[in-house]
């Protein structure tokens, strides 16, 4: 019975690896890259045990724990600090990388209907999930291995080979539960997108459950299986048995998926769609709420990106002192000013990267309006009485006030995990204002991205090699010492350092008059062009 | 009262000519069809009445009013539906129906909503993500319909929908004609526009190359003619204006240009007709003959 149910799930499998034989490497291609490149930078920016010991100091604060977890930070050395900072953030890497290609070799198959065009060959029913089972199994298998076999060959000193394999194991172990966890799901429910969501919740709630537990109480950090990858503690005590409890949880769940499997037809599920809305909200009704909800999703999504970030540099603040003693690379990249501390000498590259950062969701905003273009989905609204001004209008608005949003959100995050880190923390209004000291270039950004649309459509992309540019020349700048002007070729490159200089007037205002002037152009461009879509 | 009128539209992408002199008016109440093979230029004509792309030369104008220049006060009375229709994946479709007739201004009517998305059998609490080509065509005419337009533009309308919902379009055409409303269908369902429209004009290489009322644009087309006689028909070959002869035993089957149709029966009729049969000139044999030169052309010349 179960040899008749299973049948050609071998062939099954080497043909989903023929499908991936791009895919599955560059995941892992990905993911080792990254797993090698930060020990070994750690261990060049890091050289003595005086500097991991401050830079220990800096992660033992609420925010920092709940972002990666405990760490060993009495023995901080390059392996402990390795496994602290990467381990988490790769398993969750791992645990996203395993429930896609797991949605997309079962259900997301099954929802096109090229399951049923194999289903009618004599292929037993649950071939195709444990085909694509195996494949994970494999690809995870490899996955540890290499990390294990690879962080060993690193030959750094405190990256011993038990730890190195350990590290692999726990990264591996969390694939395969999550891999189980998408497994169970894509039989759940009846479409790939869904099946795709109630995985990456899962993923989601497993590193709350783990942050907030961290934080405050440990229980609630034990169920999750992200919070048993961190307490295998490589590379310190070496812990094996939360890597055996992944292994039991995922066969558990693989077993889940088979019977649910099992019982259902094919196409089916168990948990039943839910009705879309039959009628439009009032708030849809127009440009711009149709605007506001088609990106609704990725600005919240980015909005809390911000405020995270915001709130990682700002945890960092009360031992920063102590941790810039020593470093050259970032000494160098600072300029010595008399009268400010360190910490405040700091607060401009913050905003600068904050800045440019909070930049991408308003543009990306704008250029939405190109897509929609492409997708001959204008025409609709353009064919009706929308005219082009208020379309193109609803967008720039929308630009505006999500850069307005962002950089806001950076900032506050900013502030408030600084002022709960700090002794004497910063004044809200000073960080708030050398924040949005940086909104007129970001504002130049957004008329830039008005302009190409309205004038150069097929050169959208242009204002992203814009804003490339002005990260790496503003950023890296002080680090390569390029000369001025280079910096004074980007919009961003006129904003005062707020804090350490003041506010001037005359900037403001030129940058202001050109986003405006760019903008005026767009809105004309866009007026008398085709609407090629 | 004209509602519609192209005159000498002309358009250039980069150096090739989509439309090269297209000219046609559409009367208040009338239907008019719009067909030509693809890539004739049907779907840039249309986008020019919509002002979505400029005119390089000729003037096209709507209501008295410029297409371009006047394009939102034009739209208030227009209703279209392109012919690809691609909608939001994230929206339903009854959100895109209210959405889209909400855009349209003027008075919307809400009651018709429900009866239109009855008629077309769609289900408007799906996302636009799971609608087949011909679901998302419904949601287009649904909101069409459901707007009080004065000039409905269908862009090939039921290239995705099946003959029973095609059906329902004809109707839903028929009532809007019958409550005075102008359309401008562009086709290539050919049947169609024969059951539908007043009017036609065939469009090709971006020019139009003939406008008519279907029983003006038959005189430029031939009668089929089956005709059995007694004696055989002699030098029928001899005779002007009659093509494509084949002769099945005492049946001849034959093709007569419409204007020479009396004298030919003339010459038959004293050999005893038997039976006749005659079949009227369709759409099709019309489009086929402007259809078929252009393959000629293209394949050298030698026509
Ligand atoms: N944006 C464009 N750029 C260049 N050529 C185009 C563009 N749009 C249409 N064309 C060309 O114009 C011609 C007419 O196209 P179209 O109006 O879509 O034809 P139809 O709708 O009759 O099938 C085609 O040859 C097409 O390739
Ligand atoms: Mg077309």
């Amino acid at each position: 019975m179960l040899r008749s149910m299973t049948k050609h799930t071998g062939s099954l499998a080497k043909f989903m690896l023929r499908r991936d034989r791009i895919r599955i490497p560059l995941w892992l291609i990905g993911l080792t890259f990254f797993t090698f490149i930060v020990p070994l930078a750690f261990d060049q920016m890091y050289e003595s045990q005086h500097e991991r010991s401050a830079l220990a100091e800096t992660m033992n604060n609420p925010a920092m724990i709940a972002m990666v977890g405990h760490g060993n930070l009495d023995n901080y050395t390059t392996g402990a600090m390795t496994a602290h900072n990467m381990l988490l953030m790769t398993a969750v890497v791992v645990g996203l990388m395993n429930i896609l290609l797991v949605i997309r070799h079962t259900r997301a198959d099954e929802e096109d209907g090229r399951l049923e065009l194999l289903r009618s060959l004599p292929v037993g029913r649950l071939a195709n999930l444990n085909a694509a089972l195996a494949v994970l199994i494999g690809t995870n298998i490899l996955l540890a291995l290499i990390i294990g076999f690879g962080l060993y060959a690193l030959n750094i000193e405190s990256m011993d080979l038990e730890g190195s394999l350990l590290y692999g194991a726990a990264l591996g172990g969390a694939g395969l539960v999550f891999a189980g966890a998408a497994a169970v799901f894509a039989q759940l429910s009846e479409n790939s997108r869904s099946a795709t969501g109630y995985s990456i919740a899962v993923l989601l709630i497993a590193y709350l459950m783990r942050a907030v537990g961290d934080v405050s109480n440990d229980a609630l950090s034990l169920l999750s299986p992200l919070g048993w990858v961190t307490r295998t503690e490589a590379y310190s005590n070496n812990v094996w048995q939360p890597v055996l409890l992944l292994l039991i949880i995922s066969i558990v769940l693989f077993i889940l998926a088979n019977y649910f499997n099992a019982i259902r037809d094919l196409g089916a599920g168990f948990i039943p769609a839910k009705p879309g809305k039959r009628n439009a909200s009032p708030l849809l009704q127009n440009p711009l709420g149709l605007a506001f909800r088609l990106q609704r999703t990725g600005m919240i999504a980015w909005g809390i990106g911000m405020f995270v970030l915001g709130i990682s540099y700002g945890s960092v603040m009360g031992d920063l002192e102590s941790f810039f003693e020593g470093n050259e690379m970032l000494e160098q990249m600072l300029i010595g000013v008399e009268g400010y501390s360190l910490t405040e000498q700091f607060i401009p590259m913050l905003m600068l990267v904050m800045s440019i950062l909070a930049t991408v969701p308003p543009v990306m905003a704008m250029m939405k309006l190109i897509s929609e273009e492409k997708k001959h989905r204008v025409e609709h609204l353009l064919a009706r009485t929308v005219s082009r001004t208020k379309l193109i209008g609803s967008y720039v608005l929308l630009a505006v006030i999500n850069g307005f949003v962002m950089i806001s959100l950076a900032a506050i995050g900013l502030w408030s995990a600084a002022d709960a880190v700090m002794e004497d923390g910063f004044s809200f209004s000073a960080i708030y204002g050398a924040a949005l000291a940086y909104y007129p270039a970001m504002l130049v950004m957004i008329g830039g991205a008005v302009f190409l649309i309205g004038c150069l459509p097929k050169l959208t992309g242009v204002i992203w090699f814009y804003i490339a540019y002005s990260f790496i020349v503003l950023y890296l700048g002080g680090l390569f010492q390029f000369p001025e002007w280079v910096g004074k070729l980007s919009p961003f490159g006129y904003i005062p350092q707020l804090p350490i200089e003041s506010l001037e007037p005359l900037p403001v205002f030129f940058l202001l008059m050109i986003a405006l002037f760019l903008s005026a152009f767009g809105f004309k461009g866009y007026r008398m062009r085709d609407i090629e879509g | 009262m004209t509602v519609l009128e192209v005159k000498d539209l002309k358009k250039r992408f980069g150096q090739f000519y989509a439309l090269n002199g297209v000219n046609f008016e559409l009367s208040e109440g009338e239907i008019f069809g719009f067909i030509g093979p693809n890539g004739a230029g049907k779907s840039t004509t249309i986008r020019i009445l919509l002002g979505i792309l400029k005119a390089t030369e000729g003037s096209a104008k709507i209501f008295g009013k410029d297409a371009w220049n006047d394009a939102v006060e034009i739209h208030k009375r227009i209703a279209y539906v392109p012919g690809d229709v691609n909608l939001w994946p994230n929206l339903t479709g009854g959100e895109v129906i209210d959405l889209l007739v909400k855009l349209r201004g003027g008075k919307s009517r809400k009651r018709d909503r429900e009866r239109y998305i009855e008629r077309f059998e769609l289900d408007p609490t799906k996302k636009c993500r799971t609608y087949s080509k011909g679901n998302r065509q419904k949601v287009a005419l649904v909101a069409a319909f459901s707007s009080d337009a004065d000039l409905y533009i269908f862009d090939e309308p039921t290239s995705g929908l099946d003959p029973l919902m095609e059906q329902v379009f004809q109707e839903c055409v028929t009532e809007a004609k019958h409550e005075g409303k102008s359309v401008l269908l562009s086709s290539h369902i050919l049947s169609e526009v024969e059951k539908l429209c007043d009017r036609v004009g065939i469009i090709r290489q971006g020019e139009m190359v003939e406008t008519g009322t279907l029983s003006e644009l038959r005189h430029l087309t031939r009668t089929n003619l089956l005709v059995e006689t007694k004696e055989p028909i002699d030098s029928l070959y001899q005779l002007p204006g009659v093509y494509d002869i084949s002769v099945n035993g005492k049946a001849v089957s034959f093709q007569v240009d419409t204007e020479k149709l009396d004298a030919v029966m003339k010459h038959i009729s004293p050999f005893g007709i038997v039976k006749l049969e005659s079949a009227p000139p369709t759409l099709e044999d019309l489009f086929m003959r402007y259809y078929g030169n252009e393959r000629k052309q293209a394949a050298g010349g030698d026509s």
